[in-house]
């Protein structure tokens, strides 16, 4: 039986703090890929109701009357640093004009592409598939895709919907400069838009085997006074064979585009 | 920024500003598989063999050989030398080839897809001594079975005048669901017939350009999906062997890509045989539907550049305006019949 | 739907029958309680706040807090025989119309609990009633009465929360039982949280103890939002962000709620609020409610999924109009 002496003891002690006081002071380092790079392969989901609101929201009702609580409006809290979003005023004027009429105007509704941060944040999975100069990123919905560049950066050829990706690695972090998307997409359901200003750069950052860290600043100095900044954990799928299904909703938007153009109302829900 | 109107079915597209690559000279023709060329290809960090960047299967060569060839399956030197001037001669005329442009046609209505590069001349090209994409002595599809020949004729008779009634009786491509070209097999199409691979640990990712499709495919062992879920695009699982990608896909739906086929069953193989070429292999199975299997073979080419995003359903006005003109030209017709 | 109503002329359990009261000034009894795992007070179990105590002092005693020894026996004794006696009296809520025969639902009343306590009034000090109402709030309730007025039988929004199965009172927080109804309430203790359900509606509280903020007052919910933390063996409770209709006797989406819980004893739970809204009543109030330890089960109470009344009031009411229609041609 060991006799500790108290110098021993204090030895030790000591050696626990500081073990304590650095694991507690160092991020998560995540494991590399076989190029040195933190690997951000996998499926991954973020586990809100951000598409609805990125402001702090109360449940509500939903537009579908009959659709009940199957279709409510989920309560949530803020993604948005501060809770606010800063809109020039005429700005704000359109955001709640939006949000009044949403049903009509969202594109998400007619199954257009979201554009980004949204991609991120649609209530569906996604996946990263990381390769040394490149990397795509696969979207459950709407078989959306990005390529994000991450050689030399270049330069958009035109405006698009998912706009035009250039990536580089900070440290532990993924870091996406987005570019170039049109002005077409919406940020959620209530309304919030930008112009083709908009300029996104985003960080992914491992902070645990299975969650990233995700952070987007959004600035658009035609429609916000100010930069602002989303931020969300991302959960990895750990089930075995995770896979991304095909959600082609264009099929589903079809009523919605080209209803009233038909020979004969539909009969089938 | 404005798009440009795209042409065929009116579909936005964005122009893919690819170097003009004239037709290569005969002895730069590609050689098929048969030749036996034993390449090494380069391993990506992970150790499998690279097939990464961006490729096009851009080509003149048809799915089933051309009637009177027989059972010819490969052209010589100078039958390819002359194939290749033709399509320089067709483009610098800015004919479509072999169609009328009598007035009324679709090919006079058509515009001229040189204009938006997009005529496929303009773009890289690839050649080969093939005289058709599938392989063997009769180069064609086989026949249908009884069964399929029958469900498919219920089919078009229960089509029949409904052809514009709404969306669904529209084609899945002027619908901007997914592109028959993509598969798989990947098949070439019109224009933008191009592609990306990336790779990451334990997957592949072949991203075609229209209509942005991402087919990720697993290289880890695992088991198909459940058998009653259907996909456009079915489920595909991978494999390496050697330095061959082998893909195994099945659950498709039974729209697509063979309009009729319940059990579709597709492999594919990819190979890089050098730096700038994959040989692209597949057969094509559904005892359902075709007297026997079919394969086919088609090398695709590295090309400069990026993908362009091919924002179809955003910018779909062809379709509108199609079902549009059916509802117009109904009302007229009533009109008449109504002796107005 | 399945609640335990009872009689007023239930008899007195003699649980803690000493230890409930306290006088104020009296040291408190040594008593310590239990820890859980994480280190703080176990207030963990099943609880139950059914008294027959009142929540206002009966005028007649002015400013009498507590009853003496001998009152509280004589009192007891009387409402265990079955005498409720005028309304100022112990028990002195007022008599229900007997809704059902609770025998027929095998509620042994006989075996019903009540914590113990000498108190006049729930509310404690020495007016012992709720402060008088502001007019802007007086105003505030009448104007909403104004405006249902002729309308409370359109639509299942003009409907009381208590019917539409959404808040139905008793879980309301601050948490007073009725006066009939049996008050089961179940405490779990996870690291740093507290969870609170109640049995009536099912209403749970989950309240973090971490001393996080509140939530963005944009959110406003029908039992507000709660944060706790511990103050010694006292678990202190915060809300606020409430909703502006159904509220608390009246009062508006000011109100702020102070709750807290102290276990005093083995089968005893102090729980203590005090309620403000500046736009309500001139002053905060505060109360006293006992509990004591129940046996459990709580059960599920599926209000919403057997809500008959709703449905059935509402065709009344549209029977009634075309009966009254027909006439009228």
């Amino acid at each position: 039986m060991y006799d500790f002496g108290v110098t021993k003891l204090m030895g030790l002690a000591l050696v626990g703090g500081l073990l304590t006081i650095s694991a507690a002071g160092q991020a998560y380092k995540a494991p590399r890929t076989a190029d040195g790079k933190p690997n951000l392969n996998g499926i991954w989901q973020a586990v809100n109701s951000a598409d609805w609101d990125l402001l702090g929201h109360a449940a509500a009702q939903g537009p579908v009357l009959s659709l009940g609580a199957v279709f409510s409006r989920p309560p949530g809290l803020s993604v948005v640093e501060g809770d606010e979003i800063p809109y020039l005023p005429a700005a704000l004027a359109r955001k709640k004009s939006n949000q009044a009429d949403w049903v009509k105007l969202d594109p998400e509704v007619k199954c257009y592409l979201p554009g980004v941060p949204r991609a991120t944040y649609l209530p569906y999975p996604f996946q990263i598939i990381q390769s040394q100069k490149t990397i795509m990123v696969a979207y459950e919905y709407a078989g959306a895709v990005r390529t994000i560049n991450l050689e030399a950066p270049t330069k958009a050829p035109a405006d698009s919907w998912m706009g035009w990706s250039n990536g580089r690695w900070e440290g532990e972090s993924l870091v996406v400069d987005v570019s170039s998307q049109n002005d077409e997409t919406w940020f959620d359901h209530a309304g919030d838009y930008h112009s083709d200003a908009l300029h996104v750069i985003e960080r992914y950052t491992p902070r645990s085997a299975d969650t990233l860290n995700y952070e987007a600043t959004i600035e658009d100095s035609k429609v916000f006074s100010r930069p602002w900044k989303i931020s969300m954990p991302l959960y990895r799928h750990v089930e075995k064979d995770a896979k991304l299904l095909e959600y082609k909703c264009v099929e589903f938007a079809e009523e919605v585009l080209y209803g009233p153009l038909r020979k004969k109302p539909r009969t089938n829900p | 920024m404005k798009y440009r109107i795209a042409p065929w079915a009116a579909v936005a597209a964005l122009t893919l500003t690819v170097m003009l690559i004239p037709a290569p000279a005969a002895g730069q023709a590609l050689a098929t598989a048969k030749a036996g060329k034993v390449w090494t290809p380069p391993r990506t960090t992970d150790g499998v063999p690279d097939l990464q960047g961006v490729w096009t299967n851009n080509t003149v060569t048809p799915l089933q050989r051309p009637k009177g060839l027989g059972s010819k399956e490969f052209y010589t030197d100078a039958e390819l030398q002359a194939l290749q001037s033709k399509e320089k001669d067709r483009l610098a005329k800015n004919e479509e080839e072999g169609l009328p442009t009598e007035p009324g046609t679709a090919a006079d209505v058509h515009y001229d897809f040189s204009e938006y590069g997009l005529d496929r001349g303009q773009s890289k090209m690839v050649w080969n001594h093939r005289t058709s994409i599938i392989v063997g002595p009769e180069g064609t599809i086989p026949p249908l079975t009884p069964e399929a020949r029958q469900r498919l004729a219920e089919k078009r008779a229960k089509a029949k005048g409904h052809e514009f009634d709404g969306p669904e009786s529209r084609p899945l491509g002027a619908r901007c669901l997914v592109r028959e070209n993509n598969g798989p097999p990947l098949l070439p199409t019109a224009y933008n017939s191009n592609l990306q691979i990336v790779q990451g640990p334990g997957y592949v990712v072949i991203e075609s350009e229209e209509i942005h499709d991402a087919r990720i495919i697993p290289t880890d062992g695992r088991p198909h999906i459940a058998k009653d879920v259907r996909q456009w695009m079915g489920d595909s699982v991978g494999r390496w062997e050697g330095n061959t990608l082998v893909v195994d896909t099945t659950n498709f739906t039974d729209q697509n890509p063979f309009d009729g086929a319940q059990n579709l069953h597709v492999t594919e193989r990819f190979t890089r045989v050098d730096d700038e070429t994959i040989l692209y292999q597949f057969t094509v199975e559904d005892p359902g539907m075709w007297t026997k299997p079919w394969s086919g073979e088609l090398p695709i080419t590295r090309i400069q550049g990026q993908l362009y995003e091919y924002a179809c359903n955003e910018a779909n006005y062809g379709l509108a305006n199609t079902l549009r003109g059916a509802r117009v030209a109904e009302e007229e017709a009533a009109k008449k019949a109504a002796g107005k | 739907m399945q609640s335990r109503l009872l009689l007023v002329t239930a008899a007195i359990a003699a649980l803690s029958f000493g230890q409930a009261a306290r006088k104020p000034g009296a040291p408190t009894k040594a008593w310590q309680a239990p820890r859980t795992p994480d280190g703080v007070a176990d207030i963990q179990g099943f609880w139950n706040n059914s008294t027959l105590t009142p929540l206002e002092r009966p005028k007649a005693l002015g400013t009498k807090e507590f009853y003496t020894e001998e009152e509280f026996a004589e009192l007891s004794r009387r409402v265990r025989e079955g005498k409720i006696g005028a309304e100022a009296d112990l028990g002195a809520a007022a008599e229900q119309t007997l809704r059902y025969d609770l025998s027929l639902y095998g509620f042994d009343i006989t075996k019903a609990t009540f914590a113990s306590n000498r108190r006049t009034s729930l509310i404690v000090g020495p007016e012992g009633v709720v402060p008088p109402m502001l007019p802007q709030a007086r105003k505030r309730n009448a104007d909403r009465a104004a405006k249902n007025k002729g309308h409370e039988f359109d639509s299942y929004e003009n409907r009381p929360l208590q019917e539409r199965c959404i808040l139905l009172g008793q879980e309301r927080i601050p948490m007073l039982s009725g006066p009939n109804d049996n008050n089961e309430l179940q405490i779990v203790q996870g690291r740093g949280w507290v969870v609170l359900l109640h049995e009536i509606n099912h209403d749970t509280r989950v309240i973090p103890t971490d001393g996080r903020p509140h939530i963005a007052q944009r959110i406003r919910q029908y039992q507000g939002d709660s944060v706790g933390h511990w103050e010694g063996d006292t678990l202190v409770v915060d809300t606020t962000n409430f909703m502006d209709i159904g509220n608390f006797r009246g009062s508006g989406e000011k109100l702020h709620l102070i709750e807290r819980f102290t276990r005093t004893a083995e089968n005893t739970l102090l729980y203590g609020f005090t309620v403000e809204d500046p736009e309500t009543w001139a002053t905060p109030w505060t109360a006293e409610v006992p509990m004591t330890r129940s046996e459990g089960p709580v059960y599920e109470w599926a209000c919403h999924e057997g809500n008959t009344m709703i449905s059935t009031i509402l065709n009344g009411a549209r029977v009634a109009e075309a009966e009254a229609a027909k006439k009228g041609k």
